[in-house]
């Protein structure tokens, strides 16, 4: 084990989220180190090959791999601040020391300030033979073709219609590989109007009120049958549909990765609506364990977008945390507070803002006990 | 899938259509995005009080150009010219698949929920770099069916496994 590394600011993950935060610590004028698991930079950024919604500030119109450029190109381009790729922090010590793993090495790091925004993992599904080769997070699938061009399969049977699941879809079409269906068991697409669009003109139908009943193949998916589902999600009797397909995806939903947070003792609150344990946390994104702070996908499942402002607020305020000041401090806060709100504002929105506000009572009501 | 009809404020009538090339913009849901109004340099699609309002056109000052087409990141922007030939409107669509059609070729039109419409001519393709990856295929399609061939499908097997 090596001897003790120091920083002012650790940022764990460098996906939208991280990689603002990091830019933001280094304009106020901190050390920060970057560390990441994987080796690229840009989190989920790297294999996202459409383009973004949102707004222009926030690169809207632009695709995700292109942004995870744009952001890498721009942390890396001085020295001021570390970037520890293939890096994963397994550990957070009472003390606030960092266990980070690096080829098959054990480093400690004691910063004065952590920013968490390790992200979300891909939700699994409850069914007969999910354990099959063949089924996959529709995540890790894109991940495959899109970062290291394999196809994942043949053809495909993606389960659930949000915004992953369409897109994802999308994907695997451009990638030359047949869609037979998107499964929903809502009786609606939960995903943008504009992704469902693209994917039936294509000619994919999405079943919704359906969903995946089992897979079937002896070592591998040969096969899924989908049932429909009545108003309380229960199958209904006789309406089986059998899909011959070698790969059935699942874009369920994500769930935050808190492990760390937890480990911290950050206090969190079980809230549906933002993916499941989120840690609590102030309107600076600083959690209840002082000089911690989260931002992106871990404050609650949203879109990059977003992440990325939450980023600049928390890189914002984690350096001024330790007296770091600029000029327009005042002016990068409030614009980046306003440009959530506005991005929340909408009917898309209506989820996230009831979630944080569950989350802000909930924290109340901790507090109050 | 909301229903086509021209009570939106981006769906032009079939008087404006028999004008000259004007844009169709498919985006019938509040979502927060704002990139078509930037696009455009003669200030006919309207500034976004609210990001996740919908888009607005004024149809008198859009002489369908077709910049917006290839910025759009739902890809729901189309530019129909129903003045095209006597019996042929040209469809101009965003098309993100490979093989790109070339000048000549004839693809099958399809409609919003993919099935085929017509046989129909590639007129010209454009795929410059300010397109940014995402191409714009310009088709020539009976002119009773401008307002519902919205993509299209190119030679070897389709997405159904039919033959094209």
């Amino acid at each position: 084990m090596s001897s003790l590394l120091t920083t002012e600011i650790c940022i764990v993950g460098a996906g939208p989220a991280g990689l603002r935060a990091a830019i933001a610590a280094r304009d106020m004028g901190a050390c920060v180190m970057l560390v990441d698991s994987e080796e690229n930079l840009g989190g989920q950024l790297v294999k996202q090959t459409h383009k973004f919604f949102g707004s222009r500030g926030q690169f809207a119109g632009m695709r995700g791999i292109d942004i995870a450029k744009l952001l890498s190109d721009e942390v890396t381009k001085d020295s001021s601040v570390t970037v520890m790729s293939d890096s994963q922090v397994v550990g957070f010590y009472p003390d606030g020391t960092l266990a980070i793993e690096k080829d098959d090495c054990l480093k400690l790091l004691k910063p004065q300030r952590v920013i968490c925004a390790t992200g979300a993992s891909e939700r699994m599904l409850p069914f007969p033979n999910n354990d099959l080769p063949g089924v996959y997070g529709a995540g890790a699938a894109q991940t495959l073709m899109n970062l290291y061009g394999v196809r994942p399969g043949n053809r495909v049977l993606m389960i659930g219609a949000g915004n992953i699941g369409l897109i994802v879809s999308y994907q695997l079409i451009q990638a030359g590989i047949d869609v037979a269906a998107i499964v929903e068991a809502m009786p609606y697409v939960g995903g943008y109007d504009v992704h469902a669009r693209k994917i039936q003109r294509a000619g994919i139908p999405i079943l919704t009120s359906h969903t995946i009943k089992a897979v079937h193949g002896r070592q591998v998916v040969e096969g899924a049958t989908v049932s429909a589902v009545d108003a309380q999600f229960c199958i209904i009797p006789d309406s089986d549909r059998y899909f011959q397909v070698d790969t059935v995806c699942l874009a369920v939903g994500l769930t935050p990765l808190t492990e760390l947070l937890w480990q911290a003792d950050c206090k969190m609150g079980y809230i549906p609506e933002l993916g499941g344990y989120t840690p609590f946390r102030n309107e600076n994104y600083e959690t209840t364990r002082p000089g911690v702070f989260v931002a992106g996908d871990l404050a609650g499942i949203e879109e990059a977008s977003s992440a990325m402002i939450e980023g600049e607020i928390a890189g914002l305020c984690a350096a001024k945390s330790l007296g770091y000041e600029i000029d327009d401090f005042e002016d990068r806060i409030n614009r980046a507070k306003t440009e959530l709100r506005v991005l929340r504002q909408g009917p898309t929105g209506e989820k996230i803002r009831q979630g944080i506000a569950s989350l802000m009572q909930l924290r109340e009501e901790c507090e109050g006990a | 899938m909301t229903k086509i009809n021209e009570k939106f404020r981006t769906i032009p009538d079939s008087k404006r259509r028999a004008e000259g090339p004007v844009v169709v913009i498919e985006c019938f849901q509040e979502i927060p995005c704002d990139p078509c109004h930037a696009a455009c340099n003669r200030g006919a699609i309207s500034a976004f009080d609210d990001i996740n309002h919908l888009p607005e056109v004024d149809f008198t000052k859009c002489n369908g150009c077709g910049l917006c087409i290839s910025v759009c990141p739902g890809l729901a922007i189309f530019v129909v010219d129903e003045t095209w030939k006597d019996d042929l409107a040209v469809v101009r669509l965003p098309y993100e698949f490979l093989p790109l059609p070339q000048k000549g070729q004839i693809v099958d039109g399809l409609g919003r929920d993919g099935v085929k419409l017509c046989e129909a001519k590639v007129v010209r393709v454009d795929n410059t770099r300010w397109h940014n990856r995402t191409p714009v295929i310009w088709i020539e399609v009976p002119k009773d069916l401008s307002m519902d061939v919205r993509h299209i499908r190119v030679g070897g097997t389709s997405l159904d496994g039919q033959k094209a």
